[in-house]
């Protein structure tokens, strides 16, 4: 290569056409949606609007949005949606409460070294996964056809720990033992992929400074495997916030029952489901963004450097972007 | 410090160790030698009850390992004796085996202040001391993925010596590193057994065995083909088995 005494050449970047039109495409897309979401189209009744312009009255069919935004802001805070959404709240950190608990003990028994409880711990996921969560929720509201009383004690013997009046289950106490429960059987899964993800190594090491079993589980076992843990635990918590609208079907008036039954009495049904629909988005992205940063936290000496905040992420983005379109600075090449 | 007589182990009706004699003064350097199976590691994980022994007697510091003499019969101890019956022996791995979420000084500290019960501020000033000794008092903060691999087997040292062991067992601590760092972790280990350590190091560096060690064991599948004084077991080996091995990794 002729180089005229110069050791520095223009280097010519790849040119990427394939990217280029899905940019396009992507673009159109995106505006099209923008686009209908903030249009208006003519109310259904026909009913006119008319004013006087220079003396002359003219008339036009009135426009509402396409997608209802007065009418959703309207219901988007009224205190029945409210009500709602606490309850679906308090559904989801409830039947997580219990997944996560009843599910890591189920975990645990699933590697014990017990036959008898692996056996018990596998049957309960079996059951619990292997039947539609639809159909326990249905399951725990008609227990009284099953029980009038739920005693627990021991079999035989006639001793009793616990004993609960069947009528005492309300619909949501209902809703969150088939939640719960059935949130366990997978949750325990999750657990026992994290346990066995760690190496056997770590359990040595801390069995020959001494540790107990129950120490070395506690203390390095488990903080290790919350980095594996985590990620579908946060799936599962954004997933349990969607399933508790389930919770309707046996009368537990959640976010979902709540516009449910606004739209039942007015027939607003598309304004109340954008109701929900964003209220269920807006607690998905705040359980995301914490999520997020609960894996960092655990993360923790798994690697080299840390991932970026989503804010270091947007800057660097943001920063990006300007550079492609700033001019080019001639890129420069050595030649040796 | 170690007596071990006819110690029978098997993994799956497959006799790894069959009949292994063994002995350990305090204060000496023991290092077992042999080729890979012949059941090095496993004595190792023997002495320290990270595995189970089927027959024989294996002894630390006049103690039944895992057992208690009571009467005419033998009671298998608990979870939670064994516990600190090893806390009082030191192992470090071919892997490391370093708490991967905890700093350099955390590893050196938890034993410390979970099993022997110190203080937070005694475990620090104990983990500095140490972490000093094996040369990475500048390391406390970091984490055992940002380290080196001689730097990491150090630091296991170091975890293990908090523990203020009466012994100190070795897997092949220096199999898993890269060449040129594994004369900073014998040096460590040199350094130690001359400060007394009574040491167990299952090793295939020859001249580390034949420079530091007191006596050197020979195993070959399962059983201890010959014994003796490094000098003369290394240089003039009786059996054929350690001949044919010697001149391999020499």
């Amino acid at each position: 290569m002729e180089t005229n005494g110069d050791t520095s050449v223009k280097v010519v970047p790849v040119r990427h056409y394939g990217r280029w039109a899905g940019t396009f495409v992507a673009l159109v897309v995106i505006a099209m949606v923008v686009h209908t979401m903030f249009s208006k189209v003519p109310v259904t009744s026909g009913r006119k609007i008319c004013y006087l312009a220079n003396g002359h009255k003219i008339c036009t069919v009135a426009l509402h949005w396409r997608f209802y935004w007065t009418e959703v802001g309207q219901y988007f805070t009224t205190s029945d949606v409210l009500h709602g959404l606490v309850i679906t709240l308090e559904l989801t950190v409830l039947a997580m409460v219990i997944g996560i608990g009843l599910g890591v003990v189920i975990a645990i028994m699933r590697l014990s070294h017990s036959r008898l409880m692996s056996t018990t711990a596998w049957t309960y996921t079996w059951f619990f996964r292997g039947t539609p969560v639809l159909v326990q929720l249905a399951f725990w509201f008609a227990i009284r056809d099953l029980y009038q009383n739920l005693t627990i004690g021991l079999p035989f013997l006639h001793v009793t720990f616990l004993n609960l009046n069947v009528n005492s289950i309300t619909p949501f106490i209902a809703a969150v033992l088939a939640l719960g429960t059935n949130e366990a059987a997978y949750f325990s899964e999750i657990t026992r992929a994290g346990l066995i993800a760690i190496d056997e190594g770590q359990t040595e090491a801390a069995t020959s400074i001494g540790m107990t079993r129950g120490q070395t589980l506690r203390l390095i076992i488990l903080p290790q495997a919350m980095r594996v843990i985590l990620p579908p635990t946060g799936n599962e918590v954004i997933s349990m916030l969607k399933t508790s609208s389930l919770a309707m079907t046996i009368g537990v008036v959640e976010l979902f029952g709540a516009t449910t039954n606004i739209s039942a009495a007015n027939f607003e049904t598309m304004p109340l489901l954008i109701v929900a629909s964003i209220w269920y988005l807006i607690v998905t992205t705040i359980l995301s963004i914490g999520q997020y940063y609960l894996e960092r936290h655990y993360a923790k000496g798994a690697l080299r450097t840390p991932p970026p905040t989503p804010l270091q992420r947007i800057r660097r983005d943001v920063r990006g972007i300007l550079a492609k379109f700033r001019l080019r600075p001639k890129q420069i090449a050595m030649i040796s | 410090m170690v007596e071990a007589r006819g110690v029978v182990k098997s993994y799956a009706g497959i006799e790894v160790l069959k009949g292994v004699d063994l002995t350990v003064t305090r204060g000496e350097v023991t290092c077992l030698i042999g080729p890979s199976g012949s059941g090095k590691s496993t004595l190792l994980r023997c002495i320290n009850h990270l595995e189970k022994h089927d027959a024989g007697e294996l002894r630390v510091d006049g103690a039944l390992v895992g057992y208690e003499a009571r009467g005419h019969k033998l009671h298998e101890l608990n979870d939670k004796q064994i516990c600190a019956e090893r806390a009082k022996i030191g192992m470090v791995f071919q892997r490391f085996n370093l708490f991967q979420h905890l700093t350099v000084l955390e590893n050196v500290t938890v034993g410390q202040v979970k099993v022997k019960g110190s203080s937070d501020e005694a475990a620090k000033a104990m983990a500095r001391k140490l972490l000093a000794r094996v040369g990475l008092d500048d390391k406390e903060k970091n984490y055992p993925s940002q380290l080196s691999g001689g730097q990491q087997q150090r630091v296991a040292i170091a975890r293990a010596l908090a523990m203020e062991p009466k012994l100190m067992l070795f897997d092949e601590p220096t199999s898993a590193l890269d060449p040129e760092l594994v004369g900073d972790v014998l040096e460590v280990m040199k350094d130690l057994a001359r400060s007394g350590m009574t040491m167990i190091v299952v090793t295939h560096e020859m001249n580390f065995a034949r420079e530091v060690a007191n006596t050197v064991y020979f195993l070959d599948s399962g059983v201890i083909e010959e014994s003796g004084d490094p000098r003369s077991v290394l240089v003039n080996p009786t059996s054929v088995r350690l001949q044919s091995f010697l001149s391999k990794v020499l």
